[in-house]
């Protein structure tokens, strides 16, 4: 081995996985589309993958990539299911925008 | 020097695409720049080595999941975004300060963690997919793989079942 490789510290990876979190939570809060909710919820998801796979880098443990894994086909399923249910709701409504779903008085 | 040049750029493109997810007016621009960060995190991936994952975030996120998503929106027609009336218009800038205050946490929860020594890196031998399938199937993780498996059965009859009844 001629020379160390630079490693990036783990810190730098968390704080992009933070980042890209609190974006998925800001766009959770604030857009009414429900697609748009959905695809922010899947930018969460991916934030916390990130930071999963660098923690079983930094810590020499495969565990955490068997989670990202699992992490995917749970959202896989999720992804299925959410916009079955939405393109259901749009029959029935003609609508997606959260604020006119109501009927549940949430 | 490369690696951290090429980190730099993919976590500016990953955060400025995920931001761009979430003013997009348009879904199908939200579903383009959330597949631009899926591709970004998948090269961080690569970045730490995890190849498989990487190959796994590709084809199962940006390859099925979000043709999933496209298909969808073109299918409801939802292309050109209806104006929509905000009755929340207020939430706006708290939801961008509990944002901030979200990341502010978690900086700080992850400052206090101690910086582990580099001679503890996952070996690249153990990243490929012979590795990760015999860990799968090893006796600490075959239960959750079952469950994985039954769950995706039951969101596929679920979504047979949503998708073929008529009316709600």
């Amino acid at each position: 081995m001629a020379m160390a490789p630079v490693h990036i510290p783990l810190f730098y990876y968390l704080i992009v996985s933070a980042i890209l979190f609190a974006l998925g939570t800001i766009g959770v809060i604030v857009r009414r589309n429900a697609i748009i909710m959905f695809m922010c919820i899947e930018l969460m998801l991916n934030a916390v993958n990130l930071s999963l796979v660098a923690f079983s880098r930094y810590l020499s443990d495969i565990g955490g990539q068997l989670m990202v894994i699992f992490v995917m086909a749970v959202a896989a399923a999720e992804v299925a299911v959410g916009l079955g249910i939405i393109v259901s709701i749009f029959r029935n409504r003609e609508s997606i925008n959260i604020d006119t779903l109501d009927v549940m008085k949430g | 020097m490369g690696t951290q040049i090429l980190f730099a750029i993919l976590a500016a493109v990953a955060v400025v695409c995920g931001i761009g997810v979430v003013v997009s007016a348009s879904p199908v621009r939200s579903a383009l720049n959330l597949v631009l960060v899926l591709c970004s995190v998948a090269l961080l991936y690569l970045t730490l080595n995890a190849s498989f994952v990487a190959a796994i975030q590709i084809i199962v996120y940006a390859g099925a999941i979000m043709v999933l998503f496209l298909f969808v929106v073109m299918i409801l027609n939802l292309g050109s975004p209806e104006p929509l009336v905000n009755k929340l218009k207020p939430q706006t800038p708290l939801a961008v300060v509990a944002g901030l205050v979200l990341i502010g946490v978690i900086a700080s929860v992850v400052a206090s963690i101690p910086p582990q020594a580099s001679g503890r890196l996952l070996p690249e031998a153990t990243t490929g997919a012979l590795t990760i399938g015999l860990s799968l199937f090893s006796p600490a993780w075959v239960f959750p793989f079952e469950a994985v498996s039954v769950l995706l059965l039951v969101a596929t009859v679920g979504a047979v079942v949503l998708a073929t009844r008529r009316a709600l």
